[in-house]
């Protein structure tokens, strides 16, 4: 059974694309970092990368921004073909991971580099680019600290001043690899929003990589999972998160437990347990016959009331979680323990039997 | 906002103060030694006395022997046309070597470092060769391939150019002999380079030249210095390389040292210790003076 990869990339193409790829590969060597990369970024959208370390996110990121020449494939910037433009004229606005601020220069100096390099024609007065840095030191939050140098400020400030420098040539893109990886969870959180904020008062079309998902799912507008250099799924984060179109999305996305399944003439066989066809169906992801794989996150598992309904199972221990409890059971003899959220107000003891119905069946062969 | 920067020593500073009520009976002095890099004080103590020995003494020594002609005796020598001469040739030369040296010893480290190439390892060994090379064997190889019927002076003979015997001569043993110093200081710099900083200005719209002049050459010129400042020294001092190639004619091409083994070949130890200790002040200056270029420049890189 052939599961399609991205079926949302042909759609697509009807608003104004700023950024399309069309089967990029990149071989370093023997490993193929991307093995085919169709994606299409629309202008003014927010589009996070995700995947797993080594899955070829920050390849993806330096090959279309022209640090990397692709081994295949082609990018479009705006329809126009850039395979092949140089990095400066690609007019992208990059920011590393390590901010790779200059460090002999000041934050007023290092945002008005992109300016100051431009040939003579290109480049605007002095008096001119003075006035952008200014923009910018307010658009960053940062006036105030144009003497200082790089080395002066704290993490989050590095941050704002990388971004503030990607932003004064007025790129056509913006490319952010792990824009808060080297930050705190409070610091995090805070940059996180105000990037929202940003990214909703300028407009400008930015690819950003994250291996945090919680971060791609509250940011941005679409999330494209990367797997083996490959993209998985492309969507917005509800459908990310409600209908992963692949195993691996039904994995890596949300606490999934993996569990090993069949898929039979009177339903779905997990463990000890069969769920009967009728309920497969309505959850839409009846699957031919054969062995298959389920993938249960902690609200997927639901208590029923009744004694008819449902799977009986037993209690193998019971957490603490937020607000509520959540309790450990197991679907099987030898499968990994699933997590059930109980409802508020609730709780149960090691050892309980309960009733529990699936609210939502993620299966894939397997 | 409180600039960060100036927040520090003003929290040095009040450390010890602030600790002072609540500790009395406890002597603060005891607190404070305890810093997290152990040994301070036997390390201190060795530093000082093996600097004292080694270096400090022997000039002392050499000073107190000039001062027996007096600050006027030692100013008469300076000035004779000879000397002045010699420590114009040396000085000159040095810093003229010097400043090659710094200009392409930085190119020399780049291609080492930059570039992967068959036969890299073996270049990069070749560099240490004068800094390892007995200086009289340099010399002698040097005089022998500059020298009007040697390899490389054979080819610049029918053109009138003579290098070995001439100051010339002086000059291309001193940049011979200078080289790995700039070589082996840039080298680890460049190395260490993020090169993230460069995609980062090319991303930005720079040329690759503009990179190289903006970026690059900043960040590499506290070690260019220091590479700058140990060639000149070695340099100035050097001897053994010199002489066979320089032909060592007064006022001409005879450089300070070997003015000062002459003195002494004629017993004349005042008037020799007299040009060391005008050498010694020379070399002091301008020590101070690089010393002084490379703290600005440090400075400005923010490693404060
Ligand atoms: N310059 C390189 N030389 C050789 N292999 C490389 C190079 N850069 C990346 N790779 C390989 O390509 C693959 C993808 O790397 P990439 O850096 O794009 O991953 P990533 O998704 O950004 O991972 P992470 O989340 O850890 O940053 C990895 O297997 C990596 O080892
Ligand atoms: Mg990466």
């Amino acid at each position: 059974m052939a599961i399609s990869s991205n079926g949302h990339a042909a759609s697509e193409a009807s608003g104004t694309v700023a950024i399309r790829t069309e089967g990029l590969a990149k071989a370093f060597g023997a490993t193929a970092a991307l093995a085919g990369v169709d994606l299409a970024v629309e202008a003014g959208e927010l589009v996070a990368l995700l995947g797993p370390s080594g899955s070829g996110k920050t390849t993806l990121l330096r090959v279309v921004a022209g640090l990397e020449q692709p081994t295949g494939g082609r990018i479009f910037f705006g329809g126009e073909d850039a395979t092949f433009v140089p990095v400066q004229a690609r007019r992208v606005g990059f920011v590393f991971q390590s901010y790779a601020l200059f460090k002999h220069m000041t934050v007023a100096e290092n945002i008005a580099y992109g300016l100051r390099v431009r040939p003579r024609r290109a480049r605007p007065p002095r008096d001119a680019i003075r006035r952008r840095v200014g923009e910018l030191l307010d658009l960053v939050q940062l006036a105030g600290l144009e003497r200082r140098f790089p080395s002066q400020l704290s993490g989050g400030q590095r941050q704002r001043v990388a971004l503030a420098r990607a932003l004064a040539v007025e790129p056509k893109v913006l490319l952010l690899d792990e824009p808060f990886g080297a930050l705190d969870a409070q610091v995090r959180r805070d940059l996180r929003r105000w990037l929202r904020e940003l990214h909703d008062r300028t407009g400008h079309t930015t690819l950003f990589v994250t291996h945090d998902q919680d971060e791609a799912l509250e940011l941005a507008d679409r999330v494209a999972i990367m797997h083996r250099g490959r993209i998985e799924q492309v969507g917005t984060p509800d459908e990310i998160y409600d209908h992963p179109a692949t195993a691996f999305v039904a994995g890596f996305v949300g606490d999934a437990v993996r569990l090993p399944a069949a898929a039979e003439a009177a339903g779905l066989r997990v463990g000890a347990h069969m769920i009967p066809s009728p309920v497969v169906a309505a959850n839409g992801t009846r699957r031919d016959d054969g062995p298959a794989v389920l993938f249960v996150r902690p609200h997927d598992l639901v208590p029923v009331a009744d004694h008819v309904h449902g799977i009986a199972v037993e209690i193998a221990a019971v957490r603490r979680a937020g607000s509520g409890h959540r309790a450990e059971v197991m679907l099987g003899h030898g499968l990994p323990p699933v997590d059930v959220v109980l409802p508020a107000g609730r709780t149960a003891r090691r050892g309980d039997r309960i009733r529990v119905a699936f609210a939502n069946l993620r299966v894939f062969p397997a | 906002m409180i600039p960060r920067m100036a927040s520090v020593p003003v929290q040095a500073a009040s450390g010890p103060m602030t600790g002072g009520p609540t500790l009395t009976s406890v002597p603060p002095i005891r607190l404070r030694r305890r810093s997290a890099l152990p040994g301070f004080g036997p390390t201190l103590g060795f530093t000082v006395l093996y600097l004292s020995l080694v270096v400090l003494v022997p000039l002392a020594v050499l000073v107190l022997r000039a001062s027996g002609l007096g600050l006027a005796g030692v100013w008469a020598v300076a000035m004779s046309p000879r000397v002045l001469a010699a420590l114009q040739v040396s000085f000159g030369l040095s810093l003229a070597a010097a400043t090659v040296n710094a200009l392409l010893g930085p190119v020399v480290a780049w291609g080492l470092t930059r570039y992967h190439f068959p036969g890299r390892r073996l270049l990069d060994a070749i560099v240490d060769l004068p800094f390892a090379l007995p200086t009289a064997v340099a010399g002698i190889a040097l005089a022998a391939v500059w020298a009007p019927n040697g390899w490389i002076g054979g080819l610049l003979a029918p053109w009138g150019v003579q290098v070995a015997y001439t100051p010339l001569g002086i000059f291309v043993a001193l940049v011979f002999i200078g080289l790995p110093f700039v070589v082996r200081t840039v080298q680890p710099v460049l190395a260490d380079l993020d090169r993230e900083i460069e995609e980062a200005s090319a991303t930005l719209g720079a040329s690759r030249r503009q990179t190289v002049w903006r970026v690059v050459a900043p960040t590499v010129l506290p070690a260019v210095l220091t590479g700058f400042a140990l060639a000149f020294g070695r340099a100035v001092g050097e001897y053994g390389s010199v002489i066979f190639i320089a032909g060592n004619m007064p006022f001409r091409s005879e450089i300070a040292p070997l003015l000062i083994v002459v003195r002494l070949e004629e017993f004349d130890y005042a008037g020799a210790t007299a040009i060391a200790t005008v050498m010694l002040g020379i070399s002091f200056l301008m020590l101070l003076a690089v010393n002084l270029l490379q703290a600005w420049s440090r400075r400005r890189l923010g490693h404060v």
